[in-house]
């Protein structure tokens, strides 16, 4: 009862803030509301017990993706442009589609019911095949990483696209973009004390917490995708408070490249080894003689695989739209 | 390792894995040149993939050896087959025929980003061909669809930012009402394998949320397809991107969404849901006929020839939707010619455009007047791959235009309407391509300079092998026809 009256209660909220959203037309309270939006996302999603996907929401939605919006809204003029829509038509066609949807909701299982198809299929199978094929404790890793790693290296891909679209089209990864940025003296949040000794003090254990993402992900909810975000966010607040030029100094755009690139070469490497020792692609139990130890090797590898990109990229992008005027 | 075993996983992972190594090099030839490779490697897997369709069929791949519907599964038939050698072969043809072109339109720092990109693009539009599950061809399409969206801001024209971006948008509402439904179907039958779903789909047939999926896949998919209305994104993104990648783009790319349609639309819902077959027929057929009539009228307005046969392919797109929605044997026999053979043409006639625009640097037909003195090998070249467009007898053309009028001949009382709106719109591409044509041959150049300015010889041959290929194909349609068989016996499977 106390469940439902909390997920009324943030779908309401989620509600008021998407029109909010919609209604603004200075675009900077778009941005933050679209933070506070994802950050509502992430809440509902661990109330539906989804904890892995709550924290790559709150990573990457309410966090990285913020800082990019704003990132970019410094190259725009702070206010929507009056537009020439066609509202009454638009509005139309979204009320059509959410009408649809909302018709077909009422021929869904009820939430959480047993018998429904979800539950009697696949899923009743993982769970009783993953202690016994891949034997880490956390489903939902054995399922993205091994059972369908095959989707998340294509994710790892899209990721790697996102950021080769990034650089390609802002020319950033190497060569002037980056060379103008020096450390100035007055950078983003460095003139403020407060934040910069709470960043300083913030910065080592966002560091360590993404780490521990990465490395923990087959025993609790994480993996790389989210850890990536994590760090990313970490280096981020170091570039705001500390001047991106230090923040490049540390990665170098050339090195953010390779571990863009380098990771989601690992994560498929991973999957010729496979090939290459007799079983089919990204097949880890044949990596070494025990398949279940084959398995958390794979796993462990393409992880960081994921990692890497998603780090590669995301700062990247960050420096991209950064370095532009 | 058994190379032939592992076909179909090798199709995306050679393009996929290739391409983070292009971007990181330094020197524009060399990604060119280990791109081409790489799209002529899976040009080649694709052709063993095919002779191993005809022979004694593919299995089905277990990816990371977990049977589906618990893993993923790669399933290639005929009809996959079909699409691969038009995705691979297509690539191919713009990375080899567009080198010239592309060195002008990218510089060479930004040369191995781009490179990447179209392998992303390559190994995306694979991987929607070879997969058996929903979420799957879901993941890839994204993958080609971003891969795609950078290849065509590439362009010189600023105006390519603009189309692009509203490719985005609407190819993100398409992709987006495909999850929705893939969505509701994973709901209601607890799987995202295809065939799993063809089978489990039967026990909750007639649910809201499943006439509700099959409603958002298919607009989806239409939309991405760029079936008339749906278009509006695709002239001006084939307009501005970069002439070697309109080769690519415009051979392949709406024909992979229209291949997803047909395996959803045959494979997994024709069998189960009633009535499916007709509500789709009455949805697809009037779009694809005014796609066919309208595109076609509006092609012949237009000044820039990349424009024109950007409407064209709306046209052209219309015919195989028109023959998709008949659901009939000789309508799905029509569609997958009809996309073979379309590609084959309009992959020709971009590339020519690709030499007239390496001549004249201007794609605006006054621009190209008295071409077709300066540059006669392209310009014939041009005419025949124009002559399979409008489906002249001897060209590959003819072959799916037969094989169109024969399928519409066959609907109850609508038989002869349908015959004339065909002939109509051929006569409509007659005359459009005819007012390229006149200008070219007879022309006065705004120059007037009529000294012959042909593109280097390389290029030129590669024109001519294109241009072969379309009659070719017309004499000896043995090949896309015994793919199409395969891939009707296995779409209307589950009917027959």
């Amino acid at each position: 009862m106390t469940t439902l009256l909390i997920g009324i209660f943030l779908l309401s909220l989620l509600v008021i803030t998407a029109v909010a959203i919609v209604r603004s037309e200075d675009l900077f309270s778009a941005v933050m509301l679209s933070g506070i939006f994802s950050l509502l996302m992430a809440l509902n999603f661990f109330l539906l017990d989804a904890a892995d996907v709550a924290l790559t929401e709150a990573a990457v939605g309410a966090g990285v993706a913020t800082v990019l919006l704003l990132a970019g809204l410094r190259l725009t003029p702070p206010r929507e442009a009056p537009g020439r829509s066609l509202r009454a038509l638009s509005v139309a066609v979204i009320g059509a589609t959410a009408l649809l949807m909302i018709y077909a909701s009422f021929g869904q299982p009820t939430l959480g019911d047993p018998t429904a198809p979800t539950q009697q299929h696949v899923a009743p199978w993982y769970i009783e095949k993953t202690p016994e094929l891949i034997a880490i404790p956390n489903i939902v890793t054995a399922v993205l990483s091994s059972f369908r790693g095959y989707d998340t290296l294509g994710e790892v891909f899209v990721v790697l696209t996102a950021g080769i679209g990034v650089m390609f089209l802002l020319g950033g990864g190497r060569g002037k973009p980056f060379s103008r940025l020096d450390s100035q003296a007055e950078v983003g949040l460095s003139g403020h004390l407060i934040p910069k000794v709470m960043a300083r003090l913030l910065i080592p254990f966002i560091l360590l917490f993404a780490l521990f993402i990465q490395f923990h992900g087959e025993y609790s909810p994480g993996g790389g995708f989210q850890a990536g975000a994590i760090f990313v966010a970490g280096i981020i607040l170091y570039s705001l408070v500390r001047g991106e030029g230090l923040a490049l100094s540390v990665i170098p755009p050339r090195v953010l490249l390779l571990m863009s690139a380098g990771g989601a070469l690992l994560f498929g490497s991973v999957g010729v080894a496979g090939m290459l020792m007799g079983g089919n692609f990204l097949e880890y139990s044949v990596l070494t003689t025990d398949p279940i130890i084959g398995q958390h090797l794979g796993i462990i590898v393409i992880e960081l695989g994921v990692g890497l990109t998603v780090t590669g990229v995301l700062l990247s992008i960050f420096h991209a739209f950064a370095a532009r005027d | 390792m058994n190379l032939a075993e592992h076909l179909p996983a090798l199709q995306v992972v050679v393009p996929l894995l290739t391409a983070p190594l292009v971007i990181l090099l330094r020197n524009g030839f060399l990604a060119w040149l280990a791109a081409l490779v790489a799209s002529g490697v899976s040009f080649g897997l694709a052709i063993l993939l095919t002779q191993a369709v005809l022979g004694t069929g593919v299995p089905e791949y277990a990816v990371g050896g977990w049977q589906p519907p618990f893993g993923i599964s790669l399933n290639v038939d005929g009809l996959s087959a079909l699409v691969l050698l038009l995705v691979t072969g297509a690539s191919t043809l713009g990375l080899a025929g567009g080198r010239l072109s592309l060195r002008r339109d990218i510089d060479n720092r930004r040369a191995p980003m781009f490179y990447g990109a179209w392998l992303i693009a390559l190994a995306g539009l694979c991987g929607i061909a070879v997969a058996g599950d929903a979420f799957n061809v879901f993941v890839f399409m994204e993958i080609s669809s971003l891969a795609t969206y950078i290849l065509i801001a590439a362009g010189r024209d600023r105006r390519a930012l603009s189309a692009v971006f509203k490719y985005l948008i609407i190819g993100t509402i398409g992709a987006t009402f495909y999850l929705i439904g893939v969505g509701f179907i994973y709901m209601m039958t607890g799987t995202l394998n295809f065939a799993d779903m063809a089978l489990r789909l039967g026990d909750v047939i007639e649910t809201r949320p499943i006439i509700i999926a099959a409603g958002f896949i298919t607009i989806g998919l239409a939309l991405k397809a760029a079936v008339f209305p749906l278009h509006i994104w695709l002239p001006r993104a084939y307009t501005y991107a970069p002439n070697a990648v309109t080769v690519f783009i415009a051979a392949c790319s709406t024909k992979v969404s229209i291949y997803v349609l047909l395996r959803f639309n045959y494979g997994v819902f024709h069998g189960n849901l009633l009535g499916h077959s007709d509500l789709f027929s009455v949805f697809i057929v009037p779009l694809a006929l005014s796609g066919i009539l309208l595109a076609s009228a509006i092609a012949i307005y237009q000044g820039n020839i990349k424009k024109l046969l950007a409407f064209s392919s709306v046209a052209q797109i219309g015919y195989i939707a028109l023959a998709a929605g008949l659901a009939t044997q000789a309508g799905l026999m029509a569609a997958q010619l009809h996309m073979f053979n379309h590609a084959l043409a309009k992959g020709t006639l971009f590339l020519c455009v690709v030499a007239f625009v390496l001549t004249t640097r201007s794609a605006s037909i006054t621009k190209l007047a008295g071409i077709g003195r300066r540059m006669p090998w392209t310009m014939a070249a041009f005419v025949i791959a124009g002559l399979s467009l409008i489906g002249v007898p001897g060209t590959a053309g003819f072959i799916s235009k037969w094989y169109l009028v024969v399928a519409v001949m066959g609907v109850p009382g609508w038989g002869l309407p349908l015959v004339m709106a065909i002939i109509i719109s051929s006569l409509m591409a007659v005359v459009y391509l005819w007012k390229f044509v006149e200008t070219a041959y007879y022309g006065t150049p705004p120059d007037g300079d009529v000294s012959a300015m042909e593109v280097p010889l390389p290029l030129r041959a590669l024109i001519w092998f294109a241009a072969l290929a379309n009659i070719y194909f017309g004499l000896a349609p043995g090949l896309p026809i015994a793919l199409a068989e395969s891939g009707t016996s296995t779409l209307l499977g589950g009917l027959l």
